[in-house]
């Protein structure tokens, strides 16, 4: 799995691909998102969460799908697929890959965030990065998935929201509900239930994706 | 009686309901070299895939050293070696990375110094940091195939490996074939290139419209003779005509 991982790692240190289409989508989607809101309306404030996660999840779904793309070049998956490596392992190695990626863009984008919507987080801050690390992980975990069935087709780049997007409502919903209470000074314990299903996501999905995975990807 | 290396019954696939291949029985043993020829669209690629399981057949049955894949898939795997028409070469990275992230999934015993001992035998030692990306079809041939041949496999299965290769590549090529024949390595290779094909295998499978239509023993010595049988199996006389 760590020489999957180091792989992907290799290729994104050499292209920057990734990490600089996650952090513009994300950059983007805050600054349009931010002036949409008047700085003194209390409205800015309660839409904050529902922000951060659009461009979380705006920004995780290209680079879910930009993960893949680099495995359809020169049919590299076959080449993957012809190792003595079980599939599962594959599909926890680009998740894994996925979520690094995605967290490292939420490192920049999330003090920028705080930033454009003035927000004092000092105390919150590491409370949401625990709501959020959960949120990326489910996300990636369904993304991964979908994204090895959608790269094989011809409108992969419109086939991967329309399949991943209905399936990670929980996660969004979640997502908001628990930063929005945490942006207004709760504690985890006060978001005991939106963690719990945010776990369960994850979980249930990590699972299943480690099982289907083989099928996902085969001809 | 030795375990075939590969030994397919029956083995048809469709694609969209279309037939790519139909019914083929063949059999490989440990040790043999077979060439597979036919014209564009018989199901030669399609037979390869089949039987490095890269596809699943859709009725028949493939098994490789006697094993279907479905129990102990990864030690066969392990034991195949693959080149097909494209490189699963990653293009942002240079042939060594390539090749060292491979001998980690193969779980190749001394990776570095069998990198270095492949890219020499092959040609690439002057390009072996250069990325992919930036390597002629030539030199990217000559690094897909030192990734098919790093773990030394057993099985080894190439698609048109001569397609590209300018005359020293393909004398390259056709060594490092015979090396790994000679080894006791079992191939299978499809080709267009008749000469090229005789010049390593001893025995010929041809392919028309999905089926098999020839199987037989075959000379370097015979090309033309060779080349008679191909064009007679592959265009048939009609019955009427031949009447």
């Amino acid at each position: 799995m760590f020489a999957l991982l180091w792989k992907d790692l290799q290729i994104e240190f050499r292209t920057k691909e990734t990490l600089a289409s996650l952090l513009m989508l994300g950059l983007l989607t805050l600054l349009i998102l931010s002036f949409a809101f008047d700085p003194m309306s209390e409205l800015r404030g309660e839409a904050a969460p529902a922000v951060l996660w659009v461009a979380v999840i705006f920004a995780g779904v290209l680079g879910i799908n930009r993960s893949f793309l680099t495995e359809r070049e020169n049919e590299c998956l076959h080449g993957l697929l012809l190792a003595p490596v079980d599939r599962g392992t594959i599909y926890l190695a680009k998740v894994a890959g996925n979520v690094l990626f995605m967290v490292t863009a939420q490192l920049i984008v999330g003090p920028i965030f705080v930033l454009f919507f003035n927000l004092p987080l000092t105390l919150a801050l590491p409370r949401l990065a625990v709501v959020v690390l959960l949120g990326l992980i489910g996300f990636a975990a369904v993304g991964s998935l979908f994204a090895a069935i959608s790269v094989r087709t011809r409108a992969r780049e419109v086939m991967l929201p329309l399949l991943l997007l209905p399936l990670a409502v929980p996660v969004l919903i979640a997502g908001v509900k628990a930063s929005d209470r945490i942006l207004a000074g709760k504690t985890l314990s006060d978001v005991s239930q939106w963690l719990h299903l945010l776990l369960g996501f994850d979980l249930v999905f990590l699972v299943v994706g480690w099982l289907l995975f083989e099928y996902a990807v085969e001809e | 009686m030795a375990v075939p290396a590969i030994e397919a019954r029956g083995l048809s696939k469709t694609f969209g309901g279309l037939p790519a291949l139909r019914g083929v029985d063949f059999r490989l043993d440990p040790g043999e070299a077979v060439a597979l020829f036919g014209p564009n669209g018989a199901g030669k690629s399609t037979l390869l895939r089949l039987c490095a399981m890269l596809l699943r057949p859709s009725a028949g049955s493939v098994k490789i050293f006697a094993n279907d894949g479905r129990d102990g898939a990864a030690a066969i795997r392990r034991r195949i070696g693959f080149l097909s028409h494209q490189s699963f070469l990653y293009p942002d990275l240079t042939p060594i990375e390539n090749l060292l992230f491979y001998a980690r999934l193969f779980a190749v015993p001394d990776a570095t110094r069998r990198v270095d001992a492949l890219l020499d035998q092959v040609g690439l030692i002057g390009w072996a940091n250069r990325p992919v990306r930036t390597l002629s079809r030539g030199l990217e041939q000559r690094c897909a195939l030192a990734r098919a041949l790093l773990h030394e496999p057993d099985l080894l299965m190439l698609d048109e490996p001569f397609t590209g290769l300018d005359v020293d590549a393909s004398a390259t090529l056709r060594a490092v074939l015979s090396a790994a024949h000679a080894r006791g390595a079992a191939v299978l290779m499809t080709t267009h290139d008749i000469s090229q094909g005789l010049a390593i295998c001893r025995r010929a499978v041809i392919l028309a419209r999905g089926a098999l239509v020839w199987d037989g023993a075959v000379s370097a010595d015979d090309r033309e003779g060779f080349e008679r049988t191909f064009l007679g199996v592959i265009h048939p006389r009609p019955r009427a005509a031949a009447a």
